[in-house]
């Protein structure tokens, strides 16, 4: 069993953003950097799976600048066996269309059973690298996958899908098979000291892709700061009663929702 | 033309696909282009006939037997042909779970990326100009795409309003099309024991922050909600604190809501707690800081203490319905 995990390296959350000089992204220069949110917990699922299973290989595949050997090695720590590094300088420069491209270059020809990913990133959000990927590699795919029945696993491994509203789906899926994991789906292993060691004498290959123009791409022209567009209105002058008052003849009169 | 995507399950119509109408609507009008809507199902849907009251051009029933319950293969092997037989400039969807998992993959295979998630648009010299929330909402984008026609692109929940879409007269048709191979077994969507609060769907929305201070005081701001015949929801800190269940929870972790009234109580603003609640029409908040950063997206904002005015809005509120 062969499951290849893809993972990104993005802004921290809590980090303070600068939009970059030619306002097309941000400045990552002097910003901490992590593993987006959703991919840690999608390699936690893919270790569980090879577990359950009792042989097997977990690959992390990662496209990003040398800065993401970070997200890599702290992947080969939690446990994952080797890594595959599509290494490219400016990733927030490539379309969804070519990065899933790029990564299906990579890993075609491993031949993966399952491959996960995290349900988006926390800096672009396209939300469709999976997706594209499992088109591009001729594969049925799910998305914003809750829970893996792993006793399941065999030809075929069973998947419950978050719909809205607080509904779930299951499915069976033929492998091989990509899903993307929605975060809070476990609770994340920490890396060993055992595993940190370890992690040092793993494979890291690393790949430069032959990233092609792609003409349906799209392209961001201008990143900026969420506009303010309210004009708000101070009621009660600071007298919280005076203030509620006000407010019910407002939304009586101007919102008129009562 | 343009393309609308009706999302149904059993034929019962999913709501923000009125959100997608109106946006199609609004791009149609701009770009002089027609709008014709697209129900994948397995049969004559019954809710044709109900878009078809709509400002549409058609309602093109795509059917197959195989698009009774969802799969992506399914609906990406229907669309592929709907596009190929339609030749659309626009194809435009809410982003719903059910397209994000399923629009990517027919962009892909015809060549084409999806603009997902997109606030708001403009045009400029006859195309479109799409905004995104990039940063978990920290940062806009204006994104642009290349190449030929057609352009994918979904729209955030609440970024228009369904009730906006302009009524009038379509016809209906029914397409045949070809569906193969299905690579996944579906089985009946459920919902988990614990009942779950559907936001998304609410008309008013009172919201309680660390500024209700205690768990007891959560009643107060039930009352409010009861008074104005709305529902309860809270900021991450009071569902961390088991205030109120994480169903009820506002935000980037919790529900994504565009009610037409939203009173937040106590709510200082943060980011997380923002992308949750900015769609809504009129936004009311309540707090002591006159800094808190929920004031700049009020629309009416009373600066004191909510101990104060909440019983005084209750009052008040009373009066009006008696």
């Amino acid at each position: 069993m062969k499951i290849i995990v893809l993972m990104k390296q993005v802004a921290n959350k809590d980090a303070v953003l600068r939009i970059g000089t030619d306002e097309k992204w941000i400045n990552e220069a002097d910003i901490s950097l992590q593993t987006n949110e959703s991919d840690g917990y999608a390699l936690e699922e893919a270790l569980r799976v090879k577990e359950a299973k009792g042989e097997g290989e977990v690959v992390v595949c990662t496209l990003g600048p040398q800065s993401a050997k970070t997200v890599i090695k702290d992947a080969l720590a939690r446990g994952a066996d080797r890594a595959i590094h599509v290494v490219y300088d400016q990733p927030n420069k490539l379309s969804p269309y070519q990065i899933s491209k790029a990564i299906a270059d990579a890993i075609r020809d491993e031949n993966a059973d399952v491959v996960f990913a995290g349900l988006q990133s926390d800096d672009a959000s396209y939300g469709q690298t999976g997706v594209v990927l499992a088109e591009l590699l001729g594969i049925p795919h799910a998305t914003i996958v809750i829970e893996v029945d792993r006793e399941s696993l065999g030809q075929t491994l069973r998947v419950k899908r978050e719909l809205e509203s607080g509904w779930y789906q299951w499915f069976t899926y033929q492998l091989p098979a990509l899903l993307t994991i929605q975060s809070g789906i476990s609770q994340i292993r920490y890396a060993s000291l055992k595993g940190i060691m370890a992690a040092k004498k793993k494979e890291i290959k690393e790949i430069t892709p032959t990233v092609e123009a792609f003409a349906g791409a799209q392209t961001i022209e201008k990143v900026y700061m969420p506009l303010k567009t309210k004009q708000t209105q101070i009621l009660g002058n600071g007298d919280a009663k005076a203030g509620a008052v006000e407010l019910v003849e407002k939304l009586r009169t101007e919102v008129r929702v009562l | 033309m343009i393309l609308v995507f009706i999302e149904h399950k059993n034929c019962v119509l999913n709501k923000t696909s009125l959100e997608a109408i109106t946006a199609a609507q609004s791009i149609g009008q701009d770009l002089d282009l027609k709008v014709s809507a697209v129900i994948p199902c397995n049969q004559e849907c019954a809710l044709a006939q109900d878009i078809a009251h709509y400002d549409l051009e058609k309602v093109i029933i795509v059917k197959n037997e195989k698009l009774g319950i969802y799969t992506p293969d399914a609906y990406a092997d229907a669309w592929e042909q709907v596009i190929n037989a339609t030749n659309p400039q626009y194809v435009v969807m809410s982003h719903t779970y059910q397209v994000r998992d399923f629009a990517p993959k027919v962009a892909a295979r015809l060549g084409r990326e999806m603009v997902a998630d997109c606030i708001r648009y403009k045009t400029e010299n006859g195309k479109l100009i799409l905004t995104r929330r990039i940063f978990l909402g920290k940062l806009d984008a204006d994104v642009t795409v290349g190449g030929d026609a057609p352009y994918f692109v979904t729209f955030q929940s609440g970024a228009f309003r369904g009730d906006n879409a302009a009524k009038g007269t379509a016809a209906v048709e029914t397409m045949g099309v070809n569906v193969g191979e299905i690579r996944m077994t579906p089985e009946e969507p459920f919902q988990e024991a614990k009942v779950s609060v559907d936001l998304t769907k609410s008309e008013i929305i009172v919201a309680v922050g660390r500024g209700i201070k205690s768990q007891e005081n959560i009643a107060l701001a039930q009352q409010l909600a009861d008074t104005l015949g709305a529902d309860l929801a809270a900021s991450r800190p009071i569902c961390d604190s088991n205030w109120l269940p994480i169903d009820r929870q506002i935000g980037s972790s919790g529900q994504t809501v565009a009610p037409k009234l939203y009173i937040a109580l106590g709510i200082s603003g943060a980011i997380q707690h923002i992308v949750g609640m900015k769609n809504a029409g009129t936004i009311v908040a309540v707090n002591k800081d006159a800094e808190a950063p929920i004031f700049d997206l009020a629309d009416y904002g009373i600066v004191g203490d909510l101990f104060e005015a909440v019983p005084v809005l209750i009052e008040e509120l009373k009066k009006h319905k008696s």
